[in-house]
């Protein structure tokens, strides 16, 4: 790596000769090692899943969640440093709390992405603090309808039709752009998610992981839940059928 | 002329009112402020502007009424500008709620908020001096109300046209112009849709005479019968 040995690495508050921080771009580095996550925005909600690697197979399954409730009508999902996460999630269910206290009704999803990705960009910008290792997908539905966001550790948000982050987000990316999201029901879109997270899994390099999933959608009654466990297992069954058909060409 | 305390807080003696139709809503206000028994001003506006589409109906002290809707104004232009679109009636009305229960020791001020967005449409939200927020159909506020309560749970209907809602407004306002000392001069109204804001004017001596009333007369020598009394006769 060029940038290594020149000293324009060290901190997050200098830059290099020719524009850029480092140190963001090695945050970055630690969501691109993480278990894949992917949110898709279909015609009536938003679904998110997570390949959440398994770092023991003494842990008890549901833990270290990734997905986190913040609002709700909204959620996050969080590739990278989980402990980085778990400060966003915070911060991002204070800033829902605290708009629906002054203004009285619930936070546009817009507005809450605006305002994780403001906090997120704030600590790119002191020495004395590190960027989050850590990126978000934050779904949600507000009365203009279901939304997808997704913060990076430089502090852009950016609103999608699906966003896939970490290890697998490539070939996530690709699989996502084949599906037609604007007639898809949420119901239809778990499966594709499930399918595509355990596509993108690598069984010979990677750990064993737990699919994780949540959505926002009429079916929920646009609040942010967990998918259905009967819906989850199908899903699964589903994406594991698919990977052996595969296999067997 | 003790009754004459020209140092006495300005005060709103006041009719407020706010009535949804089919559409929008309609607020209307008398005309009176007042300093103790003095009247200070005879054509003031009670309905004062929040945002392009959301209106409040003042009550109580001026000074407070004014600057609990003029920091809810600065707060709207602040949240319009950050979300950048208009905000909702349910948005004014919270921040009037907030700083009317952050300040219940201090102020003296009860209000109504009503405007029309494009979520919920027509919305009427009454905060009165506690602070507490109320949704409603119609609201009725100041001194001038108490008079008021029995004639809109017999005249207030379900899905009113606009035109109804503005003739049921005037005659309210006039009603309580008639027994309440504190409200007088003038009727104003504000309407509010999804087509933009109206402002109407009924002067005192278009309003109708109620029992017992008299005559709206430019001196006070008119009451007086024609060519009569000597004034200065002595």
């Amino acid at each position: 790596m060029a940038s290594i040995g020149t000293g324009y690495d060290l901190s997050v508050t200098t830059f290099s000769p020719d524009g850029r921080v480092f140190q963001i771009e090695y945050a970055s580095k630690a969501v691109d090692n993480s278990g894949t996550v992917i949110g898709i925005k279909c015609k009536d909600g938003i679904v998110m899943g997570v390949e959440k690697l398994i770092a023991s197979k003494m842990m008890l399954p549901g833990s270290n969640r990734r997905i986190h409730a913040v609002d709700r009508h909204s959620g996050m999902a969080v590739a990278g440093l989980a402990a980085d996460g778990r400060q966003i999630v915070a911060r991002t269910k204070s800033e829902a709390t605290n708009y629906e206290r002054t203004y009285g009704e619930p936070i546009p999803v817009k507005e809450l992405a605006d305002r994780v990705a403001s906090y997120v960009h704030l600590c790119t910008l002191y020495w004395w603090l590190r960027p989050f290792g850590c990126g978000v997908i934050l779904g949600g539905y507000d009365r203009d309808g279901p939304q997808l966001y997704m913060v990076e550790p430089s502090g852009v948000s950016y609103r999608y039709f699906g966003a896939a982050i970490g290890k697998g987000r490539q070939a996530a990316k690709t699989e996502i752009e084949k599906l037609n999201l604007s007639e898809m029901t949420c119901r239809q879109g778990v499966v594709e998610v499930a399918k595509i997270i355990y596509g993108v899994h690598d069984e010979a390099k990677d750990k064993a992981f737990e699919l994780e999933m949540s959505w926002v959608c009429d079916e929920s009654n646009r609040l942010h839940q967990k998918v259905p466990d009967e819906l989850l297992e199908g899903a699964k069954a589903a994406a594991k059928a698919a990977l052996e058909e595969m296999d067997a060409d | 002329m003790d009754n004459f305390n020209m140092n006495a807080p300005h005060s709103m003696g006041t009719t407020i009112i706010g009535v949804t139709y089919d559409g929008g809503v309609v607020l209307g206000a008398d005309s009176r402020t007042s300093t103790g028994m003095y009247v200070a001003n005879r054509a003031s506006d009670k309905i004062t502007q929040l945002t392009d589409n959301v209106y409040v109906c003042r009550s109580g002290s001026a000074a407070h009424s004014q600057i609990v809707s003029d920091y809810v104004r600065h707060f709207l232009h602040q949240h319009t500008i950050q979300s950048g679109q208009p905000a909702t009636v349910k948005v004014a009305a919270n921040l009037v709620r907030l700083l009317s229960y952050g300040n219940k020791n201090m102020l003296e001020t009860g209000l109504i908020v009503g405007g029309w967005d494009k979520y919920e449409g027509g919305k009427i939200y009454a905060v009165p001096l506690g602070g507490t927020i109320l949704e409603q159909p119609f609201a009725i506020g100041g001194s001038g109300s108490s008079y008021l309560y029995g004639f809109f749970d017999q005249a207030w209907k379900e899905g009113m046209t606009k035109d109804e809602a503005e003739k049921l407004v005037v005659k309210a306002v006039s009603l309580a112009i008639a027994r309440d000392g504190a409200s007088g001069g003038v009727v104003r109204t504000v309407i509010i849709n999804s087509e933009g804001v109206t402002r109407n004017f009924y002067p005192g001596d278009s309003l109708p005479l109620w029992y017992d009333e008299m005559e709206a007369c430019n001196s006070l020598l008119d009451v007086l019968p024609p060519g009569g009394t000597e004034a200065m006769s002595i």
